[in-house]
């Protein structure tokens, strides 16, 4: 089995609202020479809902997928965060709970090794297929497009369940951003809660949750803000008229999926990728033309830490060029 | 047992705290009320008890404020708590273990429009496997009997295909309907 | 044959309770080699010490078993009490029939049962006991103080004051400590500087004392009253007998970007330097780390300038070997690096520091000469937010104590800017209040009550950055509502933690640390300033973190001890240590490589009857506390513990399996 072959767990999401995370995710993994496999015969990881209403199913419905994965053998790639915060979770409760673990092998018929590990595809692409080889693959980059790097809650928290980046100050979606050739913009929202699930039936909440976001990236000087999680995405999307009312001002921010981001910097045509799915559209993003080829193709440092981060980037930039 | 007399009078439930603690597989005994969490909460401000005050309540057993708050309905999981809680409490598993328990006393009346739509999710998983999204929204108008919020909203997203028509029922759907069973 | 007289002890109710002593005392009565048995009320007593003299010379007693509470309590009491009575302290021993029988046990029938028992074996043992005499150890009457803070002075002072000489080490190049870091000091709010320069003058001119600084104490051997130890004292590149303190050299000094330690890391210091003004000795240090002639061997500008001479490159470290009667521990605390707190910036924020960095900002010695100027753009800062417990009062990312001078500093900070300041807005958050002290609580409600502070129940979630300000995300828990505040300033109360080489020097000094790290006293309320390795003491926050007050009556107290035991002609040790049958020793040495406290020796040894010479061990009976390791690891069972022989052991152990 080649190295970059992983299983592919979608999510409920992926299939429907999420459909251009799908789709980029794909388009981006075939361009990077990753191979994705679909678990056959997914089922829905129970996000929210199933730990809030019955902790057995809530370990239970990831088992089942967890079972599937042990049978495929390979590492899984999860897009969704909260998919992958709930394969975690089962994960990390088959490892270290022997009764949860010896029960779910007997109802899902399985006997768990741990050969399959679940991870989220920002840290396969970031940290597995590393921004090296990434780098060299992205040749169209997004210059003069000034992006924000949300990662939420379930992506990075708690990190003992999650954690592959840091929960206060993560830095991995800004490393993609970089080597997509966009100028980062510093940002404090990073992992503010975008309201999740809360986001149909009390829309007012997520409203004032989402408006807090918008606020601070609109403050940030941010073009588009760069997810990893469809109900992030959906949620920054769908509840930007309501911020915009409840703060009397006109946000009109898009919101992008960071494989659309990778995409369109590797030179993939935005269909492909799903941006015509977009409520709110990415124009001002797609009418940059992407460079020729071999031009600054190793733009953007891996992210420094430090608040004079953008200085240290430029003077990066000016010392490549 | 507690002596503990409050006015008006409430009904004090001396296992709660136990009960919940162990529900919740945490030590929320060691809770110093520092607040921190309270303070980081996103969803705090709209919630009738912060969430340090919901642990208060499980501490002295005030079992029917605690499972009548609207913040364990609005808690978003959104983790903040239990990673900053300098003594290692995990609230967001307070918070669902505080969510099964109202549902245990009062049904699916419990919840409100929070816990209708946790039951409209978690119906299309049962019935196919997977959230099919369309058949979610429906099965949530029904349940809260709400037509027409975000009803413009949807229109548009119908419109930009987001939303797969069909639901794909999974072969395996007996497996996860088995796994609510128990 | 022996006469064994048996006391039981009703300990009021504590024994009689379960155990029926006059049973026991009757079974003792009958036991072999038992010439007398009784009880009594309280045997500890007066009245219950004098019925064991009476009973010692009516019946001719010679052996005494007293079974009551635990020897850790009365063993000396007992021992006191048959030396009075005339026999040797040492054929006195106690069985515990309260600890290990009628505190632990309700069946009153099976405790009876087990007291008479454990009685049995007392007497067993006890007509194996032997005359033992302690023996005399000289003493040295030097005291070692490690650390220059205000405990260590006030040691160096009071141990000085009593006639002894003391030698004060100190790891930085002038002595003073925290204590010289701050600004003013609560609830008086004099100035620290002011009250503490003329004892740093008084102890530097006692002629008593002698004061090692840039100085470090390398390793320590001996034992009570003979110590020695290795002080490294650091080249200072600067004669002391030369530098009259005129500063030239180091207003001249062209590397003037070093971060200062004394100012905790704000502001900056030359390459040579003194750490403040007020410093004792008043005679800069060249930091050969960062000085350029060291560097790069160009420079050489102070040496030019010094009118006195006093410059030396070639300058070596000094090793110095001394020797003591008793060690005093004053190293003190450092405080919590807040960069691990993700949530209040990880340290990358400049207007989010420290509680000891606000002392250096305010005053009029530090970085800003005491105008309060925010690190990002200088600016006077217009609100002020302040967090307690940062690090305290944390299990997951801190410690789990309470760091106790936090409330108190805070208050004190806030007091601060406000009396310079008054339109300032200041919130303080807080979990609850600790204002322990005289005229804490009073100095506390006065930042509230006079100077208009508010306190805001409830911890800090967290702090970011807004355009030129920080938001605060916080809670006011009395309100249960939540609240965020723009603050110009952060400043956070961070946790008085161990010096991170405490445990290292308690290795060196054979000394406990707990789990902090902190030094481990001898006993939390009884003995707190001794430790459990006799002739080192404890003074200051090193112990546990300490107010002034409480850092300055603990370096008298230690120093008392100190004194007390200088003042005997010689100390006495216990005669309950291991000795070597050199006859039967074969030199294997394994008892050496398991002790503990490195108290066994090699030597030779002629045997007189064959003349053979042949290497034994040898028990340093000053160092060996008794332990008896190095019994057990004896394959020829040639080393034995006197009051613990093997005899006596397997005779308890006898009569504990008989019927």
């Amino acid at each position: 089995m080649a190295e970059n072959t992983y299983s592919y767990y979608p999510g409920c999401s992926l299939h429907g609202t999420g459909k251009a995370y799908d789709l980029s995710a794909r388009a981006v993994c075939r361009h990077l020479g990753i191979e994705l496999r679909e678990l056959q015969d997914w089922n829905c990881c129970g996000a929210t809902s199933a730990h809030a209403l019955d902790s057995w199913a809530a370990i239970a419905l990831p088992g089942r997928n967890a079972a599937i994965a042990e049978r495929a053998g390979l590492d899984v790639a999860v897009p969704c965060a909260a998919c992958y915060s709930r394969q975690k979770t089962c994960e990390k409760a088959l490892q270290e709970d022997q009764q949860a673990r010896e029960r779910l092998e007997k109802e899902m018929s399985f006997s768990y090794t741990g050969r399959a590990r679940f991870k989220h595809l920002l840290e396969i692409i970031v940290k597995d297929y590393g921004l090296e080889r990434l780098r060299e693959k992205l040749t169209a980059p997004l210059t003069g497009v000034r992006a924000v790097g949300y990662y939420g809650c379930l992506l990075v928290r708690p990190p003992d369940v999650v954690g592959f980046d840091d929960p206060e100050d993560p830095r991995t979606l800004d490393d993609v951003i970089l080597a997509s050739g966009a100028e980062l913009a510093n940002w404090y929202a990073k992992t503010d809660c975008c309201g999740g699930s809360l986001a149909l039936v009390r829309p007012d909440v997520c409203g004032q949750m989402v408006a807090r976001i918008l606020q601070q990236a609109k403050e940030a000087g941010a073009d588009c803000i760069v997810v990893a999680c469809p109900l992030c995405h959906s949620n920054l999307e769908t509840r930007q008229p309501m911020a915009s009312k409840l703060l009397r001002t006109d946000f009109e921010i898009p919101v992008l999926y960071f494989t659309e981001m990778l995409g369109l910097a590797m030179g993939l045509p935005p269909k492909r990728l799903g941006l015509n799915t977009h409520l709110i559209s990415p124009r001002k993003i797609l009418r940059r033309k992407p460079q020729a080829v071999g031009a600054a193709a190793t733009v953007g440092g891996p992210a420094q830490r430090g608040p004079e981060r953008q200085e240290e980037v430029a003077g990066e930039e000016e010392a490549d060029g | 047992m507690l002596r503990l007399v409050t006015r008006p009078a409430l009904v004090i439930q001396p296992d709660f705290a136990t009960e919940i603690a162990a529900a919740a597989k945490t030590p929320l005994e060691r809770c110093i009320q520092c607040a921190k969490c309270s303070a980081g909460c996103p969803v705090g401000f709209a919630m009738d008890y912060l969430p340090n005050q919901i642990i208060h309540l499980v501490h002295l057993g005030l079992e029917d404020c605690a499972l009548g708050s609207n913040s364990i309905w609005l808690c978003a999981t959104c983790e903040t708590c239990t990673t900053r809680c300098p003594m290692e409490v995990d609230l967001a598993a307070v918070m669902d273990a505080l969510r099964q328990k109202a549902r245990q006393k009062a049904g699916s009346r419990a919840g409100g429009k929070v816990g209708a739509f946790h039951d409209a999710f978690l119906a299309s998983v049962k019935r196919f496997g997977r959230a099919h999204e369309l058949s979610l929204v429906g099965e949530l108008k029904l349940r809260t009997r709400d037509f027409f919020t975000d009803l413009g909203l949807g229109l548009k997203m119908f419109l930009k295909g987001k939303f797969g028509l069909l639901p794909q029922r999974i072969r395996g759907v007996k497996q996860v309907r088995g796994t609510f069973r128990h | 044959m022996a006469r064994i007289g048996v006391f039981v002890c009703h300990c009021g109710t504590n024994i009689a309770k379960t155990v029926d002593v006059d049973r026991v005392a009757a079974a003792a009565a009958r036991m072999p080699n038992v010439a007398y048995a009784t009880t009594y009320l309280y045997m500890c007593s007066d009245p219950g010490q004098n019925i064991i003299k009476e009973a010692v010379k009516e019946h001719s007693l010679d052996r005494i078993v007293v079974a009551a509470c635990s020897p850790s309590l009365h063993e000396k009491t007992f021992q006191k009490c048959a030396e009075a009575a005339g026999l040797n302290p040492y054929f006195s021993e106690m069985a515990n029939i309260r600890e290990q029988c009628s505190w632990v046990h309700s069946d009153r029938e099976e405790a009876t049962a087990k007291a008479i028992k454990l009685v049995q074996m007392a007497v067993a043992r006890a007509y194996y006991d032997q005359e033992l005499y302690q023996s005399q150890i000289p003493v040295h009457r030097r005291a070692l103080v490690i650390g220059g803070g205000v405990a260590g002075i006030q040691a160096a002072l009071d141990v000085a004051a009593s006639g002894y000489e003391v030698v004060l080490v100190e790891r930085t190049p002038s002595i003073g400590g925290r204590m010289a870091q701050f600004d003013k000091t609560f609830p008086t709010l004099d100035c620290a500087a002011c009250i503490l320069t003329p004892k740093m003058v008084e102890v530097a001119s006692d002629p008593n004392v002698k004061i090692v600084t840039y100085a470090e104490v390398e390793s320590v051997s001996g034992f009570l009253g003979n110590f020695e130890a290795v002080i490294r004292r650091r080249a200072r590149s600067v004669r002391m007998d030369a530098c009259n303190g005129c500063g030239v050299c180091y207003q001249k000094c062209p590397s003037k970007k070093i971060p200062s330690e004394f100012n905790a890391g704000l502001g900056t210091r030359t390459a040579i330097y003194v750490p403040f003004p007020q410093a004792v000795p008043n005679v800069p240090v060249i930091d050969r780390e960062n000085c350029r002639y060291f560097l790069t061997g160009k420079c050489r500008i102070c040496e030019k300038v010094c009118s006195a001479q006093a410059i030396d490159f070639d300058q070596q470290d000094e090793i110095l070997k001394e020797q003591f009667g008793a060690i005093i521990v004053a190293t003190g605390i450092d405080v919590l690096d807040h960069s691990i707190y993700g949530e209040y910036g990880y340290g990358r924020y400049p207007d989010v520091i420290s509680g000891l960095q606000l002392e250096r900002l305010i005053n009029a010695g530090g970085p800003t000469q005491g105008i309060l100027k925010r690190p990002s753009d200088g600016k006077e800062p217009e609100s002020v937010v302040f967090i307690q417990c940062v690090g305290s009062r944390d299990d997951s990312k801190g410690f789990p104590y309470c760091s106790k001078v936090c409330c108190m500093y805070t208050a004190k900070h806030t007091i601060l800017l406000k009396e310079k300041h008054p339109e300032t807005e200041i919130y303080s958050f807080y979990i609850d209040i600790r204002s322990t002290g005289k005229g804490y609580e009073e100095f506390v409600r006065r930042a509230q009550e006079e100077f208009g502070v508010h306190y805001l129940r409830g911890r800090v979630s967290r702090v970011y950055p807004r355009g030129d300000k920080m938001v605060v995300m916080g809670v006011d828990s009395l309100l249960g509502q939540q609240v965020e505040v723009e603050a110009d300033l952060v400043v956070l109360a961070t946790a008085a933690q161990a010096r991170s080489d405490a445990k290292e020097l308690a290795r060196k000094l054979n000394v406990a640390t707990d789990r902090y790290n902190f030094f481990t006293e001898a006993h939390p309320k009884l003995r707190p300033v001794e430790t459990l390795t006799a002739g080192v003491f404890l003074a200051g926050a090193c112990q546990f973190p300490k107010d002034i007050p409480d850092s300055v009556a603990s370096g008298s107290a230690a120093a008392a001890k100190v004194a007390s035991m200088f003042s005997k002609p010689f100390l006495l040790s216990e005669p309950t240590v291991a000795e070597v049958l050199p006859l039967t020793c074969v030199g294997c040495l394994n008892c050496q490589s398991v002790c503990p406290f490195n108290a066994i020796d090699e030597v030779a040894f002629v045997n007189p009857l064959t003349r053979e010479e042949k290497k034994v061990a040898k028990v340093n009976e000053g160092l060996c506390n008794g332990c008896g390791t190095c019994v057990a690891a004896c394959y020829s069972s040639s080393i034995q513990l006197r009051g613990f022989t093997d005899e006596q052991i397997f005779r308890q152990i006898e009569t504990a399996l008989a019927p």
